[in-house]
């Protein structure tokens, strides 16, 4: 493997390995951002009434704008720094790529619209709003599926993309669920502890199954893993993704006794625990699929633009990253706590 | 089959994309600033009608503003899904001008929107005004990077191709090429003209309802103002830019005027059906030389006709067409927009009829807009970087049949997003009427204003 790695001295071979620590980042950054609007998205049809309704579309109002930028980004990087891995990877995606980009178009506008449309129409931005948010879950999972088998067309391929379509699905409703705890109350935290509750178990499947089925699907994968001493190294991962889970299921069993108290105390653990899993997860298929960006067909370097061109982005990434960083951190900053009704 | 040709229907389905998506940032590029000038009125002035303005618009500019997100993240996509030769041969130029604007762009006024939709009241008032300007300079730094590189498409410069691969010589020269500067400016009054005539049709239609409190007449004022003050600099941009569109691509010019023959004295071709089979223009009705004039400020000046450019170049009819409808609503908003100023001024308010014109113009700026767009953007074909690539090489080798699935099912989407988007503007504006209508005391310009509308200030 490490063949494939070119001198890291050189700008060709730097500025890519940055630029593919870029794109992650910003991917990471959007399926946990994005992921937990998404979920509530998901969530929104089991919402007993409007208010309840109202009131979680409020906790995503100030946030999911900026949270689907991450995604221009994350596909910016691969477009701008991997131009062939983009082309390989979009056109062999066409289908889902269109069909997310419809449902996310969908539940977009649905979130204006329902609160400007006449009230009659509401319901059915509603139900705008739902399915949008479950396609796009959806669809992003079935193409995480595609990233892991390399892009095989056969049944047995789809059949496990569209199965990790469903638990990332899943674990987005655990993600929205988490969020809603954190900046709800009264009844409706109650319910999004029920929520998470029902979520939690799929979501662990879900993990379980793609932790199994990669390294089956993929020989080289598996001999990343189960050599030795690679095993041993990478043995934390799988033990911490257990411990979270398992603090996570404690912290909700305990959770709806002590909100019925008024206490708050701990209404951010299963978020956090969530957000956890995701990096754990999101860590162990870096590590799986480096340094190809298509699955032993191309790797970042192959696909990578020409170092002078990277090389004026990266100046752009250097001074403005960190300064997005910080605004984004003001914005949920002024937005800190318990949400309140949305109204201008 | 014609029809079925995968570079034409990844053409279409581009175009249609790109069609719906720049409705959106048009409008909210302009009307950014203009909330922004409603909140500094009212910080400056105190008088609520100008925070009443302001809640109203900010309604449909966070509508608008989400239209053009969504509608923009599949631009992101398509790029590689339709164009995959772009990016391979020209991605050292277009890459990083496509980063820079979501670096510089996109992040701020998305994040910033959050703070001036939501952010009132939590927290001051000074910050909430800088958050407005934020979004306002979001929305038009978005507007640079994108238009540097469409004018460069145009009118490439400082690269060089080495491999079949552009590689930049000089930044400045990408970003400031030719057609940049009036590309630029065009398109920025371009959206100014769109969210005038917005103000204007939307105000008259509120007006036209009995809904005539002072926040009426300051969206109402407001739009006519900037339309009588922009038009006039609109159409003398315009028309530096076509000289300049007639130095470096001569090709769309001739396209647009309808000129089939190179001539010294060309005539301005008022009306005609151009025929690509005989190459040669029917019930031709025209000025002498008067396109000379405007093009080359020369009554003799020569102009290049189709024929000098072999198959070199754009389909002439639509090109013609578009061009055409462009300059006649730029016409009638020079005309309708002057007559509403007049009318104010020595009558102090608009007549009836006229608001009932401003009501049917509320999106005129729209069918300007597209109509200029496809002047320039067909008039490029059959390149898609002007002497560097045409489309058909860049295209991808995506089976036809999933672009035609595809192409439905995003048609459906923007046709009844289109459709409920310009619904629901109009029942915001008839909603506001009802809450409001019977509070006002109606029909002079500087009413006291109403009670109700300072407390949500």
């Amino acid at each position: 493997m490490l063949d494939l790695i070119p001198d890291l001295t050189q700008a060709a071979g730097w500025l890519p390995l940055v630029f593919a620590l870029v794109m992650a980042l910003a991917m990471l950054a959007y399926v946990i951002l994005d992921g937990y609007d998404l979920g509530v998205g998901v969530l929104l049809r089991r919402a007993d009434d409007v208010a309840q309704k109202d009131a979680m579309i409020a906790s995503i109002g100030p946030f999911w704008d900026a949270n689907e930028t991450w995604l221009v980004l994350g596909v910016g990087v691969l477009l701008v720094a991997f131009p062939l891995a983009h082309g390989v990877i979009l056109g062999a995606l066409y289908l889902p790529v269109a069909l997310m980009l419809v449902a996310l178009m969908l539940r977009g506008v649905a979130f204006d619209f329902r609160v400007k449309a006449r009230v009659e129409h509401k319901p059915l931005w509603d139900r705008a709003f739902y399915t949008g948010s479950l396609l796009a879950g959806w669809s992003q999972g079935f193409m995480l599926g595609g990233l892991i088998t390399g892009f095989k067309d056969d049944l047995w391929s789809q059949l496990f993309n569209a199965l990790i379509g469903l638990c990332l699905v899943a674990a987005y409703c655990l993600l929205g669920a988490g969020w809603l705890i954190m900046k709800s109350e009264g009844v409706l935290q109650l319910k999004a502890v029920a929520w998470a509750r029902g979520s939690l178990g799929f979501t662990a499947a879900g993990v379980a199954a793609i932790s199994i089925m990669t390294p089956l699907v993929s020989p080289r994968i598996f001999e990343k893993w189960f050599s030795f001493p690679n095993l041993v190294m990478l043995l934390p991962i799988p033990a911490m993704t257990l411990a979270l889970f398992w603090v996570m299921a404690r912290s909700l069993k305990r959770l709806p006794t002590r909100l019925e108290q008024g206490n708050q105390y701990g209404a951010a653990v299963p978020f956090a625990c969530t957000v956890g899993v995701f990096l754990l997860a999101f860590y162990g298929l870096a590590y799986s699929l480096f340094p190809w960006l298509v699955v032993d067909r191309i790797t970042l370097w192959q696909a990578a633009s020409a170092p002078e061109a990277l090389m004026v982005i990266f100046y752009g990434v250097v001074v403005v990253l960190p300064v997005i960083i910080g605004y984004t951190v003001f914005a949920y900053r002024v937005f800190w706590g318990k949400s309140t009704a949305l109204k201008y | 089959m014609q029809t079925f040709d995968p570079v034409q229907l990844a053409r279409i389905q581009f175009a249609a994309n790109m069609t719906f998506h720049i409705l959106f940032p048009t409008i909210s590029i302009a009307m950014g600033w203009v909330l922004l000038f409603f909140k500094t009125r009212f910080v400056a002035t105190g008088q609520p009608h100008w925070m009443d303005a302001y809640q109203f618009w900010v309604k449909i500019f966070a509508l608008t503003f989400a239209l053009g997100v969504v509608s923009g993240i599949t631009m992101s996509f398509q790029f590689g899904t339709n164009w995959p030769g772009f990016m391979t041969t020209v991605g050292n130029v277009a890459g990083p001008l496509l980063a820079y604007e979501v670096l510089t762009a996109f992040f701020l006024e998305a994040t910033m929107l959050g703070i001036m939709l939501f952010g009132r009241g939590r927290v001051s008032e000074r910050v909430h005004t800088w958050a407005t300007f934020l979004v306002a300079a979001g929305t038009t730094a978005s507007a640079f990077w994108i238009l540097a590189l469409n004018s460069w498409m145009h009118t490439p410069a400082g690269f060089e191709m080495i491999n079949g691969q552009a590689h930049v010589t000089s930044w400045f020269e990408v970003i400031f090429n030719p057609s940049f500067p009036y590309r630029f400016s065009h398109m920025l009054l371009a959206s100014g003209l769109t969210v005038a005539f917005l103000l204007a049709g939307i105000s008259a239609f509120r007006w036209l309802k009995q809904d005539r409190g002072a926040d009426v007449n300051a969206g109402l004022h407001t739009g006519i103002y900037i339309a009588a003050l922009l038009i006039p600099i609109q159409i003398v941009v315009g028309d530096l830019h076509g000289v300049n569109t007639l130095h470096h691509q001569p090709a769309k010019i001739a396209a647009m005027e309808g000129i089939w023959e190179t001539q010294r004295g060309a005539p301005a071709v008022l009306f005609a059906l151009p025929d690509a089979a005989t190459q040669s223009n029917q019930f031709e009705l025209a000025i002498p030389k008067l396109a000379s004039l405007y093009l080359t400020h020369d009554w003799n000046g020569e102009v290049k006709g189709i024929k000098e450019f072999g198959d070199q170049h754009p389909p002439v009819a639509p090109v013609f067409w578009a061009f055409r409808t462009m300059v006649g609503v730029g016409l009638l908003m020079l005309a309708v927009s002057w007559f509403s100023v007049w009318q104010t001024r020595r009558q102090r308010s608009i007549q009836p009829w006229l608001a009932r014109v401003l009501v049917a113009m509320t999106f005129a700026g729209w069918v300007a807009l597209i109509s200029g767009w496809y002047t320039t953007e067909i008039g490029r074909q059959p390149w898609l970087v002007q002497g560097v690539l045409t489309a058909a090489q860049a295209a991808s080798n995506v089976p036809a049949s999933n672009i035609a699935l595809t192409l439905v099912m995003y048609l459906t989407l923007y046709v009844t997003l289109l459709f409920s988007y310009i619904k629901v503007v109009f029942y915001l504006a008839k909603k506001a009427t009802l809450k409001e209508g019977s509070v006002h005391t109606g029909g002079v310009a500087n009413a006291e204003p109403a009670v109700q509308g300072a407390q949500h200030a």
